[in-house]
């Protein structure tokens, strides 16, 4: 069987055998756990069998399926698709991890929960190995849903508004993109006389359209993905779907789900629009360096954790697609790579902050303060994921960032130094944070309180859960074994990052030329 | 009528079918046996009624019903194998082609599942209808508050009255098979006369039908008044269309308008006014904004079976005659209306997706939802392709199917006073009763067009084929109306599953064998066809109209 095509069938076939365990947890989570695990070592061997530098699409299989509207199954990945299955692979069983006793909302089963997991697993990995645009465009559409209940079903208080709001935001991209999608079939029905969705051949058909086809065909993608990677404006929905979503839930949104916005940007808007792409890219620019200096000045003045880290992500977002649309291979390599890394470094910061709202009950940063001196791991796990998050030199995010910066500054100085101050604002953001909740005296309703201290005083505003806390420890083992792969890649791909670095150039590289851009002579070389 | 003389050529280059005898006209009966089997199995079924002893009734009714469909369906599928090309036949006022076969077959397999609904009896016990109606006439029952409270007294009454378990109805049964056939005939009229003789011979079972619901007597008795009196309008304003029709082309059949429209110096105003006041009047039946004010009250009112027939299959057969006039009339001429049409599809779109916010009942809700459904449909009528053609069949296929499970289950969820279709009824329903629950939310997403169900399948089809013929901006349209409609039912599953039970809320009743077999036949089609849509999209696209 076709390793690509077990990796989306395994998880899924988990998530049947999970909701099967009903209301036996042990098993539930045991059995998601191994799933989660097998898909790990298939993402591996997958990453091994793939061959930088062959063929663009590899793992690759195709079965028609409405062969009347030229529409087939058909997989395959390129790079950028290897690592985010990859990153996809390495953070599931984190997640599990984590929410290995998390609290669940009354009358919600742990089996239910974790079933959606690996269900949310399976779609986005098919998301990102479809290389049919009709294809993509159905798993795009039913990732949402069981997202929608991941939120809905499992968030907080007011989960049910923010899991709606989620849908419709999505849902009203992914229509206007199958507008799109529907108008590039038209097309080439038009022009070849034989209508396909097939990535390849509309390529083909579509790079070679007037430009006024090709900017229709742009602005769908571009909402879509614009709204799932959340650029400013359309961003809205992510700061209260990370708010009320569960932790584990959150890891996945900013981590992989957000992911197929930027993924989308480089695998269909430019290859399929080049001339649009270039036509626009001022536009696209513009977009992202305000969501990075807007994303960033928000997150600064949060003062919910779990917002903060929505805000966190816009601006990141915003990096990525300046690295995209600067239309260099530097800072396009910097971008894909980035897309792991902020996963990574991303990912990290949300599970450390999980840990420490599950010691505290409270998303409030008002009521934490002085926590390294009661919990000195957790402390020093916020910092270096804090620090992975602001690009400190030596943290893989660094490499990424610098990347990005040095190739878009070729191309689009301007641009390029207006988000450089997002960097500052990050150490701003980051460092705040850590200095708020990890320094200094313990102080906070949420530390003294389970500190059993005489100043102790609840507020039931913002207390997650009233009651049976007990006092904060330290990291224990099973959120040990969570951390600590994300420290490792942390640092490791810090300071070697070419293992990553070698995979995605190669499906970069075949996107410029693809869109007809050579790299400015000054920059030649290389990373 | 002169119109003895010959019959058209197919459009598909099939043989002509000629010369018939002055006295006779020739019949193909492999054509019309399944015509003949319902409309057979209809009479022999109002004789069962008034020979056949009252215990016996229900089990007779129900077996030649469903025997009666299904027999047509089998020769429906042998006749289908046969010929592709399709022919005129008694005397030319049927046109049997493919699409009018896709359309029987659709309606066959409707009407199977609706008659499932109408027959159980377990729901409700003793069934969904009236048991004699001489015991609701009393005064001081039905005469009280309009909604539930008399309907409940009386249904107590009746139960106690009604021993044995037969309490219900049978005539329902013939008195669908009636509707049926109309429709059957509705979707192959050849000529405007048969169409409108079928158009009274489907709507007049359905106006009795929708009287009969056995609790809150008054909505039901009002929705079948409200439903006669403006279904009687519309049949004026069709039988006033057709008769300019006439007096513009000399002819109601419908291939010698088109001969007509197709080059003459005749008045345009003749024209375009009787084609305005026919179409109106299969607008009307197929619940198109803005000819769509009876759907929510009668949706509301009617027994739950009979909106599920009345929403399936009544949407099949108008959106079938509509696609079968334009398709055949009046392509020709489709310059000058295109853009009412246009007009009218937006407005149904939008009054459907606005007003069905609003709705704080489940059943209007559904029935809102139908109006914006039909709004899509008018989208692939008016894209008169042969993909358009055969995109539209589709969508009517898989809409039929979803819809019919959806009414199936909406019966389910009961308070000791009937059902409960308040909207804060179903909160934390997937608490009482996860299946249903479950099963209801995949049937809302087909609704919402969520990929990997017929209704995605269903717009892909008809939006690709609008947009080829060149109606981009409409698709557009559609498409933002549906993102609108998605919360439209999004919110019910919100409601469903993230809403704590009320607990002195409804219970869900545990549906008998018909109603189960009704549900899943709905939503085993809905996943089918959104998975391997081929099965049924190779068959729509055999062929058009004949004429």
């Amino acid at each position: 069987m076709n390793l690509l095509l077990a990796l989306i069938l395994l998880p899924l076939l988990g998530a049947v055998v999970v909701a099967l365990t009903r209301g036996n947890e042990p098993a539930a989570k045991w059995t998601a756990l191994g799933f989660a695990l097998l898909e790990l070592v298939l993402a591996a061997a997958a990453w091994g069998v793939y061959e930088p530098g062959a063929a663009r699409l590899q793992l690759a299989g195709s079965v028609d399926w409405i062969p009347r509207y030229g529409v087939s199954l058909s997989f395959g990945l390129d790079g950028i698709a290897l690592v985010m299955v990859a990153v996809i692979a390495l953070l599931m069983p984190l997640v599990l991890g984590f929410s290995w006793n998390e609290r669940l909302p009354d009358g919600r089963g742990r089996g239910g929960f974790f079933a959606l997991l690996l269900l949310q697993q399976a779609l986005t990995v098919a998301v990102f190995a479809a290389t049919d645009l009709f294809l993509f465009y159905v798993l795009f559409e039913l990732m949402l849903i069981p997202m929608y209940f991941l939120i809905g079903g499992y968030g907080g208080q007011r989960r049910r508004y923010a899991a709606v709001k989620f849908f419709l935001y999505s849902f009203l991209g992914g229509l206007i993109m199958l507008a799109s999608a529907i108008g590039a079939y038209t097309y080439a029905a038009s022009t070849t006389g034989v209508g396909t969705f097939d990535w390849a051949t509309l390529r083909g058909v579509l790079s070679e359209a007037p430009l006024e086809v090709q900017v229709w065909v742009f602005f769908g993608f571009f909402v879509a993905f614009a709204v799932k990677a959340p650029l400013v404006p359309l961003h809205t929905w992510l700061p209260d779907a990370a708010q009320q979503a569960p932790v584990g839930v959150l890891v996945l949104v900013v981590g992989v789900l957000d992911k197929v916005g930027t993924f989308g940007f480089l695998r269909y808007s430019l290859p399929l629009t080049p001339d649009a792409s270039r036509m626009l890219a001022p536009l696209v620019l513009t977009l992202g360096v305000v969501g990075v200096l807007y994303g960033s000045l928000q997150a600064l003045g949060q003062t919910d954790l779990k917002r903060l880290l929505a805000y966190v992500s816009i601006a990141h977002f915003g990096f990525i697609a300046l690295g995209i649309f600067a239309f260099t291979s530097q800072a396009q390599v910097g971008a894909a790579s980035y897309m792991v890394n902020h996963s990574i470094a991303t990912g990290m910061l949300v599970l450390v902050v999980g840990m420490i709202i599950a010691r505290g009950g409270s998303t409030s940063i008002a009521d934490y303060g002085g926590m390294a001196r009661i919990t000195p791991l957790l402390g020093g796990m916020l910092l270096v994921a804090g620090l992975s998050t602001l690009s400190l030199p030596g943290t893989n995010s660094f490499v990424s960032e610098f990347l990005v910066l040095l190739g878009s500054f070729t191309t689009r100085p301007v641009y390029t130094v207006l988000a450089t101050v997002g960097l500052v604002l990050a150490a701003a953001y980051v460092l705040r944070l850590y200095q708020r909740v990890m320094q200094g005296p313990p102080s906070g309703t949420a530390v003294l309180d389970t500190l059993g201290g005489p100043g102790a005083a609840t507020d039931p505003e913002s207390a997650v859960d009233g009651g049976n806390r007990t006092t904060p420890r330290d990291l224990d083992g099973r959120e040990i074994g969570v951390l600590a792969p994300l420290v490792v890649l942390v640092l490791f791909l810090g300071l070697y990052p070419a293992p990553m670095l070698d995979v995605i150039t190669p499906s970069v590289e075949a996107t410029m030329s693809e869109v007809g851009v050579t790299d400015p002579v000054t920059s030649q070389g290389g990373n | 009528m002169g119109v003895l003389t010959q019959s058209q050529t197919a459009p598909l280059g099939g043989g002509r079918v000629l010369a018939q005898s002055a006295e006779m006209p020739q019949i193909d009966y492999g054509a019309v046996a399944p015509l003949l089997i319902v409309f057979g199995a209809a009479c022999l079924g109002v004789l069962v009624e008034a020979f056949a002893p009252a215990h016996r009734r229900w089990s007779v009714q129900v077996g030649l019903t469903l025997l009666a469909v299904l027999l047509a369906g089998v020769f429906l599928g042998m006749h289908a194998q046969e010929i592709n090309t399709g022919a005129t036949t008694l005397a030319g006022t049927l046109a049997i082609g493919p699409a009018a076969l896709f359309l029987w077959g659709t309606l066959l397999a409707l009407s199977f599942g609706a008659v499932l609904l109408l027959a159980d009896r377990s729901v409700e016990p003793g069934g969904a209808f009236v048991a004699e109606s001489n015991t609701l006439a009393r005064p001081g029952e039905s005469a009280g508050t309009p909604v539930d409270a008399p309907g409940a007294a009386s249904a107590a009454v009746m139960q106690r009255s009604a021993p044995g378990g037969v309490g219900m109805r049978t005539e329902v049964f013939p008195l669908a098979l009636f509707s049926l056939g109309g429709m059957m005939v509705f979707c192959a009229a050849n000529d405007l006369l048969t169409m409108f003789v079928a158009l009274e011979v489907l709507s007049l079972p359905l106006y009795l039908l929708c009287g009969l619901a056995k609790r809150r007597r008054l909505l039901s008795q009002e929705a079948a008044v409200k439903y006669f009196l403006l279904g009687a309008f519309a049949s004026a304003f069709f039988l006033y269309g057709l008769a300019l029709l006439y007096g513009y082309s000399g002819s109601v059949r419908l291939s010698e308008i088109a001969a007509a429209t197709a080059g003459s110096l005749r008045s345009d105003t003749l024209l375009f006014a009787g084609l305005g006041l026919v179409v109106m009047g299969l607008l009307f039946k197929g619940s198109v904004a803005p000819f769509h004010l009876w759907t929510p009250d009668v949706y509301h009112g009617a027994p739950t079976a009979v909106t599920g027939f009345m929403a399936a299959c009544t949407k099949v057969a108008a959106f079938g005659a509509l696609l079968r006039l334009l398709h055949v009339a009046f392509q020709a001429s489709s310059w000058e209306w295109h853009w009412v049409l246009w007009t009218v599809a937006v407005v149904s779109m939008v009054v459907g997706v606005v007003l069905g916010l609003t709705q704080q009942d489940v059943k209007r809700m559904i029935a809102y939802s139908s109006i914006a459904h039909a709004g899509f449909l008018m989208v692939g009528s008016i894209t008169l392709t042969e993909r358009g053609l055969a995109a539209t069949l589709f969508y009517l296929l898989a809409y039929g199917f979803t819809t019919l499970a959806v009414f199936g289950l909406l019966g389910l969820v009961r308070t000791s006073e009937g059902e409960a279709t308040r909207m804060s009824d179903w909160a934390g329903l997937a608490r009482r009763s996860p299946l249903v629950a479950a099963v209801f939310t995949f049937l809302l997403l087909a609704l919402a067009g969520i990929p990997a169900t017929s209704g995605f399948m269903g717009k892909f089809v008809v939006f690709s084929a609008a947009f080829s013929a060149g109606m981009g901006p409409l698709v557009v349209i559609a498409l933002l109306a549906s993102a609108l409609a998605a919360y439209l039912y999004i919110r019910l599953v919100v409601l469903m599953f993230f809403h704590e039970p009320d607990p002195e809320g409804p219970t869900v009743s545990v549906p008998g064998p018909f109603t189960t077999a009704a549900v899943t036949l709905g939503v085993v089609v809905t996943l089918l066809l959104g998975v391997v849509p081929m099965l049924a999209l190779d068959w729509a696209s055999v062929g058009g109209f004949v004429s």
